[in-house]
């Protein structure tokens, strides 16, 4: 970085500006700079949720785009994710403060033998981004853990995850056993992780396999709206 | 013949008896010192090895392409090609590159597995959930291969986030070498985590490459 970005005072710029620095700062994973600047854009009088697109999301929809690309790698990709996650921090709690649209409730963790969360967590953070309430179970979870937790919380979505292909067959299991209690239908199932592929997803009876997290938001969007739709035509 | 594990990692290693031999192995240059160590004391001379750059490894989408472009280079001058490689993280794409090839492969889902030996291993995986497995190969080459892939070597912080759910380091050894073994217990206090040794020698690598060899003497 030159002298000249070092010199650069967020809030001597003006909205667009500093929503656009704030991109690039996401890109470059600065924390402390996005959490000045979501303090900024507050002070200013912007709604939690319109800091949370705008600034947050949007940026973090390029580091995911240019990681798509081969641009970015999963370093740079984790160092920007926690950089958001600052921002995301005090935007929580506003969030429920000011009623931002909640879309979906997702209950989302590794299948059992994997510890391998990553893009799990990548993935809960930015369907969190998208309005999605997010009930994250962690690593290594067996069936009895994500049936009980889909219930409990009456989710909408169930998503799982594996980097293993040694692993990944559990998700198998896992979708079997909500057919054999009849409450399949109940969920959307999302399924990712690096060695999965959509014939693996439609083989073992998920709704789909999403390869990274901006598709799984784009995917768990597009099947709320689906059941929406179905649930006013019914 | 001087191998260099950096000549390993980036571009492979090709062993060509010229023409002789009818049998070739495709194997990833991660094990290369291992099948040219077990071809020099079975004698398998009628053996011919193509290795592909180790660094597939952390790639492994780009396994089965490469290995079905060497396959397709080299089919012609070869009766026998076995590939030398575990499913390896490629979602058995690479047992769809070898059947249709006619080629046989290792059994198993990668290199930790076989070097143990599959049955082993597989006993054993849901107990090891939280261990990191290097091989001789991976700990001399655990700069090119965990550190700096993983942006360890710019940003050390970043360690909690790859290696929060591991608890130990497995060194899984091929060869009795004291100087390893200290280099593999540098990695795993390199990455915060227990050290364990575990000796596994050539496990079920030598009985897969002593079939082929067998069913192709020289």
């Amino acid at each position: 970085m030159s002298d000249e970005e070092d010199d650069i005072i967020l809030s001597e710029l003006d909205n667009e500006e500093l929503v656009q620095q704030m991109h690039d700062d996401l890109y470059d994973g600065l924390k402390e700079e996005i959490e000045e600047g979501v303090n900024i854009l507050l002070g200013r009088g912007w709604q939690p949720y319109q800091v949370l697109t705008e600034a947050l999301v949007a940026g973090m929809t390029i580091v995911g785009n240019d990681f798509r690309d081969g641009i970015l790698f999963v370093p740079e990709v984790l160092l920007a994710a926690n950089a958001m996650k600052g921002g995301m921090a005090i935007l929580k709690p506003l969030l429920a403060e000011t009623g931002a649209p909640r879309m979906g409730k997702m209950v989302i963790g590794t299948v059992k033998g994997d510890i391998h969360d990553i893009g799990k967590n990548l993935v809960s953070m930015m369907m969190e981004g998208a309005g999605f309430e997010v009930v994250d179970l962690g690593i290594n979870n067996s069936v009895d853990a994500y049936l009980e937790a889909l219930e409990a919380e009456d989710a909408d979505i169930l998503g799982m995850s594996a980097l293993l292909t040694t692993t990944m067959p559990y998700m198998k299991v896992v979708i079997d056993t909500l057919n054999e209690k009849g409450k399949r239908g109940d969920y959307i199932v999302l399924v990712g992780g690096a060695p999965l592929n959509e014939e693996f997803g439609r083989a073992i009876g998920a709704d789909a396999y999403c390869r990274d997290a901006a598709v799984a938001v784009e995917t768990a969007k597009k099947f709320i709206a689906r059941k929406h739709n179905q649930m006013a035509a019914g | 013949m001087t191998l260099s594990d950096r000549d390993l990692t980036e571009q492979g290693l090709t062993l060509d008896t010229g023409g002789a031999a009818r049998l070739l192995v495709i194997g990833c240059g991660a094990i290369a010192r291992e099948i040219l160590a077990l071809k020099a004391t079975n004698g398998w001379t009628h053996m011919d090895l193509a290795c592909l750059p180790a660094i597939l490894h952390n790639h492994p989408d780009r396994i089965a392409p490469a290995v079905e472009a060497m396959i397709k280079e080299k089919s012609e001058r070869y009766e026998t090609i076995f590939v030398a490689y575990a499913d390896c993280g490629t979602g058995g794409y690479l047992a769809d590159v070898c059947e249709r090839h006619g080629a046989e492969m290792i059994a198993g889902p990668h290199c930790y597995s076989f070097f143990e030996g599959n049955e082993r291993f597989a006993e054993r995986a849901a107990d090891e959930i939280d261990s990191f497995y290097l091989t001789d190969f991976l700990v001399r080459q655990f700069d090119a291969f965990v550190w700096r892939p993983l942006g360890l070597d710019r940003h050390p912080d970043l360690i909690h986030s790859y290696f929060a759910h591991y608890r130990r380091l497995v060194y899984q050894a091929q060869v009795n070498d004291p100087a390893l073994d200290a280099k593999a217990e540098e990695c795993a206090a390199r990455l915060g985590l227990a050290y364990e040794r575990r000796f596994t020698g050539y496990g079920d690598l030598q009985s897969a490459l002593a079939s082929v060899a067998q069913q192709r003497p020289g």
